[in-house]
């Protein structure tokens, strides 16, 4: 069998393979290019950047739960000045996609971070974070509310030239609401899911593990219910769904490609194993030429459901 | 730093159910120094997730030494490994011991399993510097001796050596010794670290503190780690990547 053609398509976005590494988990890069040939995945999407730097939450901020992790960092960030400047140059190197995810507490701040970065020619994408569940502006209070969701998509969408995912929530009774909401207005996709909403205690001292007393779930734990909010997307809006939520193989991607994904993002399993990236594409691969598909994006929502 | 298997060559048992992994890895071995750490994958399943970060206890030839106890599950299904078994180490990572500086005694102060990372730096320094040991523990059985030199001993019930903490025991012992051409290297809990940083600080003694925090990747992705620094309140260093050492005057604890 000839080669398989792994590349996919997200809206006016086309991708090498549907590989992409996650918010959040990779850094800047910088880090993870120890481990692996970044030219080799599909898109590596930047830690959420905010207009001014951030410190992020004070310590605890990490916690193992069974099959999972709670993490409330805070958005750490460089800031959008020191990201142009020191960070963009750094990843335009390894000539692989950048998706600048970004992070804000108004509308007006998500449109100056968007302004400030258009012209950048590394910058492939924006992913708009509107749900984060670790800070106390912004983040969830926006990822809540679906015509809020629909306003920033609308703003940003307005500002660029550059395609437009928006990273929806998982804490809402319907996401496919909040998907609908982000096409409406011309979402180019849309990734799904950010973190759970979780906590722990001390049952000696009866204070919460985390020093922010809840954070976001990440991990194994979380994949069935990522796949569930992944497949509602697909069969309630014609939108591209990249899925994101416990994937730690190539079987778990194969398996978001199914429920209905175009691409995929790896977050938590890059903290245990920064190679699983390459792993995971050759994985993919692998599945392909034994099934016998020549594009991987035939994967995408074929999922035999009586 | 690598993500390689390594071997386990050798299992020894310690006082105080305390575990001695010697492992074979010429790269790690001829790479690591006294104070960094490696990020060990305990199994391949979801549970438990996370790497788990020890100290380099020691290095000999091509093998490095692994010391813990098994408080917890992690540490739990490490203790069942077998000699000839591997483990999958991310490493070395982190910032150790600096000792390029200008001094002639080395103090060691080291509070239960905090002695982890003394075996290795004292194999570095014997010959070339005095070595003075202070090792503390609540009780008897949490003293740990293991590859030290010239060791005093303080226990808070009074079990074993000197009644007291072992912060105590330097202010004792410190009298007797020409500070300023002293080195206190510490690893130890944190109310241990913080009333040594406070002494240090008073008396003007140079100190470096080996740190901990719940950390996920062990190598700067995460920003997991945070801890504050003296340069700036609103500023935290990364205990993997800045740390896990870090001078007394560095960080506010």
């Amino acid at each position: 069998m000839s080669k398989v053609d792994l590349s996919v398509r997200l809206g006016n976005l086309t991708l090498r393979n549907p590989v992409m590494l996650a918010s959040g988990t990779v850094g800047y890069g910088n880090e993870i290019s120890e481990f692996i040939d970044l030219k080799k995945i599909g898109a590596i999407v930047t830690k959420s950047i905010s207009l001014k730097p951030k410190e992020g939450n004070k310590p605890q901020r990490i916690l193992e739960t069974s099959a999972g992790m709670l993490n409330s960092i805070g958005l750490t960030n460089v800031g959008i000045e020191k990201f142009i400047t020191e960070k963009i140059p750094f990843l335009k190197k390894y000539n692989v996609p950048i998706i600048c995810n970004i992070a804000a507490s108004t509308i007006d701040e998500y449109v100056e971070c968007i302004r400030m970065l258009n012209d950048e020619n590394g910058i492939h994408a924006f992913e708009i974070n509107v749900s984060c569940p670790n800070v106390k502006k912004g983040g969830l209070q926006f990822g809540n509310d679906v015509k809020m969701v629909g306003k920033i998509t609308e703003k940003v969408k307005a500002n660029t030239t550059k395609p437009i995912i928006i990273k929806l929530s998982p804490n809402v009774s319907y996401i496919s609401d909040f998907a609908e909401a982000a096409k409406k207005v011309g979402a180019d996709a849309v990734s799904a899911i950010n973190t759970l909403v979780g906590t722990a205690f001390n049952i000696k001292t009866r204070k919460p593990k985390l020093n922010n007393v809840t954070g976001g779930l990440s991990g194994p734990a979380i994949k069935p219910i990522a796949l569930a909010k992944v497949l509602e997307i697909h069969r309630k809006v014609d939108i591209p769904i990249i899925g994101i939520g416990g994937i730690m193989n190539w079987q778990d991607a194969i398996e978001f490609m199914i429920a209905g994904a175009s691409a995929i993002q790896l977050g938590t399993v890059n903290f245990i194993d920064p190679t699983a990236s390459e792993k995971i594409l050759n994985g993919l691969t692998d599945y392909c030429k034994e099934y016998k598909i020549d594009k991987i994006s035939s994967l995408t929502g074929s999922y035999q459901i009586d | 730093m690598r993500i390689i298997d390594v071997q386990i060559e050798e299992i020894i048992e310690l006082e105080s159910d305390i575990h001695l992994f010697k492992v074979k890895s010429e790269e790690i071995a001829s790479k690591i120094n006294p104070g960094e750490f490696l990020n060990i994958r305990i199994s391949e399943l979801p549970v438990p997730l996370l790497r788990r970060p020890f100290s380099v206890c020691d290095v000999e030839n091509d093998f490095f030494y692994l010391m813990f106890n098994t408080l917890g599950t992690g540490t739990k299904l490490l203790s069942l490994k077998k000699p000839g078994e591997f483990i999958n180490v991310l490493g070395p990572l982190g910032k150790g011991f600096n000792i390029d500086d200008d001094f002639e005694t080395a103090i060691v102060i080291a509070g239960g399993l905090g002695v982890a990372p003394f075996p290795y730096l004292t194999r570095k320094l014997k010959g070339n510097k005095n070595i003075i040991s202070l090792i503390g523990g609540r009780t008897k059985s949490d003293i740990i001796t293991y590859g030290l030199e010239n060791i005093s001993i303080a226990t808070d019930d009074g079990s074993l050596g000197f009644k007291g903490n072992v912060i105590k025991l330097l202010e004792e012992k410190i009298t007797g010794i020409d500070i300023s051409k002293s080195k206190i290297f510490s690893c130890g809990p944190t109310p241990m670290l913080k009333a040594l940083k406070n002494l240090v600080t008073q008396k003007n003694i140079n100190c470096e503190l080996s740190t901990e925090c719940a950390m996920a990747c062990g190598f700067g992705i995460c920003q997991g780690c945070p801890i504050k620094s003296t340069e700036d309140e609103d500023k935290f260093l990364l205990v993997c990547k800045n740390g896990p050492v870090f001078n007394s005057k560095e960080i506010i604890l």
